[in-house]
């Protein structure tokens, strides 16, 4: 497989230095030092990797770094903008939705993927969607919260 | 035995948790502390007590220029006004960085943001036996305090000698100290300036009472939270350096194996790689993480195993395994108290090995430098892996330091110093600074699990309700929370090691789950039994009005007695005391007939911790708390076969997701008149005998084993009854 040597992150394209098989989430931790995505399980089970790909929510555990090239990828750290955080993040804080954090990342991501796709979602559609998102202090109750309260303020701000 | 056990709440480690404290000499010159922290005031907590220094009578130091022994906690007030706290405590989620800048805020009169703690670092704070027993906020905590007042009693010192004024005309607050009488004002960080000013206070200075908390006592966020949302924050996992290499053991493929051979020839031929064999470690360093993984897959190891006893004999195994016990209570006369009694009831409990399954796994950096290591490791127990690394490299103790980042969770998992004192092995032999992550499949099968264990009850009770004899033995699970809080004239209590099949180790709540679990399920019984209602029956037997009131909080939350059980929906309750803390939970299920599946819908936890430090914060821990104890209660079980863990992944071994969370409802009940206890793991300990309560009210199905519906369903046969 040919290597790949640029990625579209953040807005921002970067030189990386990879086999097409190797993994994102190595690449974007190790190459990157874009270590807020985190590793967890290795298989596409814990969430704690996820990152948007084309605005989707995607295990960059289990994406070959070729299958991310010449697509947006959007990282933790890519969230924030002109010193503001993400309203999801904003959220997360208001319901103090972490304990270890460990998971934060992940659930994050896919709390804005969700929102994308659901701007007003139950209860029931915030569990079913980021079903695949571990958190193992527990936090769950609040993450709902969180995820609420984003989308209720992305309501209000139209 | 008293009929209360627990007039006073005595620290006793559970032996699945402490090793051997080691021997800490702290011993940081004056003026050396100074040039490490720049100037100000220092204020240093020498503990007296045995309790809250770990090592008590050790003799001071007399000399004026060195700084006592017996440190608890420091604390420093810099020339920008910026206090830093120095403690051995570390920070996994359970959010004590916050709860702990709290009571420094409430003593020194400084808003929580000027506050930084360095924690769990062993060359900076003093010792600390471990992160462990939710021992934070019953004696860290006071001791920060303490430490806190002195320093502002000292700084208003500096200020009335400053003024020429009484000290007790003057007052501490916002940072400053101000003079009502000439309207004076001086902020901390000014008085601070250029001090060389050290003092040390022993660990009885008086604290603010909490009915007069102004910090404390309220919610607070945590306090670096921004940094955990924006991906910030560099768990040991995210640590960097230019000359970092990438750490991978080969593992034995089952428990106990020895290395028989190794060739390493191909590995070895790999650019960059370093193989290191040493007994039956090997292993390898390499510039990246998959040319790690490239070089162990090249390595060809053979390995004799060792015979393991299977899954199934397990329970088997620790009954005839078990040692004389070294732990027993008794008072009474058992045999008579059961023989008159007009109700008997005997049952075996079991409970399965689970895994801790902290969402970081185990990791460590590790750097030899000029004859030190350093590790960055998130271990629970900061100071015990330096002894490890010191006995594993025999070095000397200031030739190791180990540092503790925030940690993505340990839940009584992450004591030992595995990872480092392998990437600490890799690196010494790399010659490079070496990070070493454990995959999942690695933590699910290298470290230790919470023990597995039989529990035999047997009990006698009046046909009035009156609880007359109790009988329990726990087989190896541990002895955490094994006694019982009921008044009952004649008892026998013991705890009966074994040798465990598996590794084993602590556990959030220890065995005191288990042990609730069996116990609560048993009243469960005998009230059945008696055809008294399961909370009438306790309360019969009960006198511990802070244990009364919190079973009667939960009951009164969920409806109690309104809430009739009927077939396809049940409520149950359980509770009890341990750590200092008083809890009851009630849960409610549901039953589909047809598939015999069973859901919980709904939780109520009724705590009682003392005097509540940080409310939101006790909550989130209560919640989680019981998100956690769902997984053991109901399927979580390690399987393994040959020496080998079959579910290894979490695609195999299932943890509590968020469709399997009810609302869970927490009744706090603040008693101020109280002192703070821990909230990490009493909470837990409610949950599984509640919902197993639940369940037999809605189906008559006792179910005695945990976890209790590993398959998600009713069995069609009860196996324990």
């Amino acid at each position: 497989m040919a290597k790949v040597t640029e990625l579209r992150i953040n807005g921002k394209r970067l030189a990386v230095e990879a086999e097409g098989e190797t993994s994102l989430l190595t690449v974007l931790r190790d190459q990157l030092d874009l270590t807020g995505t985190k590793y967890g399980c290795g298989e596409g089970q814990c969430g704690a990797c996820t990152v948007l790909i084309n605005g989707n929510p995607r295990r960059s555990c289990l994406t070959p770094v070729s299958a991310a090239e010449k697509k947006e990828i959007t990282t933790i750290e890519g969230l924030a903008t002109g010193g503001y955080l993400h309203r999801v993040q904003q959220a997360f804080l208001d319901e103090e939705a972490l304990q270890c954090g460990y998971c934060t990342s992940g659930m994050i991501m896919t709390a804005v993927a969700l929102l994308r796709t659901h701007p007003q979602p139950s209860d029931e559609e915030i569990a079913r969607f980021m079903e695949g998102n571990l958190c193992r202090c527990g936090t769950y109750p609040r993450i709902v919260a969180a995820v609420r309260r984003a989308a209720e303020r992305q309501r209000k701000s139209g | 035995m008293t009929s209360k056990p627990y007039d006073e709440f005595v620290f006793e480690p559970e032996r699945y948790e402490l090793r051997s404290p080691p021997a800490y000499y702290f011993d940081l010159d004056r003026r050396e502390f100074f040039r490490v922290v720049g100037a100000g005031v220092a204020v240093a907590l020498v503990c007296r007590s045995g309790l809250a220094g770990q090592e008590p009578g050790r003799g001071r130091r007399g000399s004026q220029e060195s700084l006592p022994k017996e440190i608890g906690a420091w604390l420093h007030v810099g020339e920008s006004g910026e206090v830093t706290v120095f403690t051995g405590k570390v920070e996994m989620g359970q959010n004590i960085r916050t709860s702990l800048a709290q009571a420094v805020a409430e003593e020194l009169r400084v808003p929580v943001a000027s506050i930084r703690l360095v924690m769990g670092d062993t060359d900076l704070t003093p010792f600390d036996m471990g992160t462990f027993g939710s021992r934070t906020t019953p004696t860290m905590s006071p001791q920060l305090r303490r430490v806190a007042a002195a320093a502002r009693d000292l700084l208003v010192e500096l200020a009335a000698k400053r003024w020429n004024a009484k000290p007790g005309k003057l007052k501490a607050e916002d940072g400053k100290i101000s003079d009502p009488a000439s309207g004076r004002s001086i902020e901390y960080k000014e008085l601070a300036t250029g001090q060389a000013l050290a003092k040390a206070v022993i660990d009885d200075e008086p604290l603010t009472p909490p009915t007069e908390w102004k910090v404390t006592g309220k919610s607070l966020s945590k306090v670096n939270g921004a940094d955990f949302v924006t991906g910030k924050h560099r768990y040991t996992p995210d640590l960097k350096g230019p000359e970092i290499l990438h750490g991978k053991v080969l593992r034995p493929p089952s428990f106990g194996a020895a290395l028989t051979s190794l060739g390493a020839r191909a590995a070895e031929a790999m650019p960059g790689v370093t193989v290191v064999r040493d007994g039956n470690f090997v292993g390898v360093a390499a510039k990246s993480e998959p040319e790690a993984t490239r070089a162990v897959a090249a390595l060809k190891a053979e390995w004799k195993p060792v015979p393991q006893i299977p899954r199934r004999e397990l329970f088997d195994y620790l009954k005839k395994n078990a040692r004389p016990s070294e732990d027993r209570q008794e008072t009474g006369s058992l045999a008579s108290a059961l023989s008159s009694a007009d109700h008997r009831l005997e049952a075996t409990y079991t409970v399965e090995y689970i895994a801790h399954a902290p969402l970081e796994p185990r990791a460590a950096v590790a750097e030899w430098r000029d004859g030190k290591l350093t590790v960055w490791t998130g271990t629970q127990r900061p100071f015990g892996v330096r002894d490890e690394l010191v006995e594993a490299f025999r070095l000397p103790l200031d030739r190791v330091r180990v540092i503790m980042p925030d940690t993505g969770a340990g839940f009584g998992g992450k004591h030992t110093g595995d990872a480092a004192i392998e990437a600490a092995r890799l690196a010494k032999a790399a010659g490079r600074p070496v990070k070493l992550v454990w995959t999942r499949e690695e933590e699910f099968t290298w470290a230790y699990f919470r023990p597995a264990g039989v529990i035999e009850v047997r009990s006698g009770a009046h046909a009035d309700g009156t609880l007359t004899a109790w009988e329990f033995h726990n087989y190896n699970s541990g002895g955490a929370g094994i006694r019982t809080p009921y008044e009952v004239g004649s008892q026998r209590i013991e705890f009966h090691p074994v040798d465990s099949p598996l590794r084993q180790g602590s556990y959030r709540a220890l065995a005191a789950t288990a042990n609730h679990f069996a116990r609560e399920s048993h009243m469960d019984d005998v009230a059945h039994q008696l055809k008294m209602d399961p909370l009438e029956f306790r309360l019969k037997n009960l006198k511990d009005d802070r244990l009364r009131a919190v079973f009667q909080a939960a009951a009164k939350q969920i409806g109690w007695g309104g809430a009739k059980s009927s077939s396809g929906r049940g409520f149950g309750i359980g509770g009890g005391f341990e750590k200092g803390g008083y809890v009851a939970t009630c849960a409610e299920v549901t039953l589909d007939r047809a598939t015999g599946s069973v859901r919980v819908v709904r939780v109520v936890t009724a705590f009682d911790c003392g005097a509540v430090v940080n409310p939101d914060g006790l909550k989130n821990q209560i919640a989680g708390a019981n998100v956690m104890g769902l997984g053991g209660a109901l399927f979580e079980a390690i399987d393994f076969e040959n020496g080998r863990v079959l579910n290894n992944l979490f695609s195999l071994y299932r943890v509590p997701r968020f469709s399997d969370v009810p609302p869970i409802e927490v009744v706090l009940v603040d008693r101020k008149d109280q002192p703070s206890a821990g909230a990490g793991e009493t909470p837990l300990v409610g949950l599984a005998p509640a919902i197993g309560n639940a369940i037999f009210a809605a189906t008559s199905i006792r179910l005695r084993s945990l976890p209790m519906l590993p398959e998600g369903k009713l069995p069609k046969v009860n196996p324990g009854a």
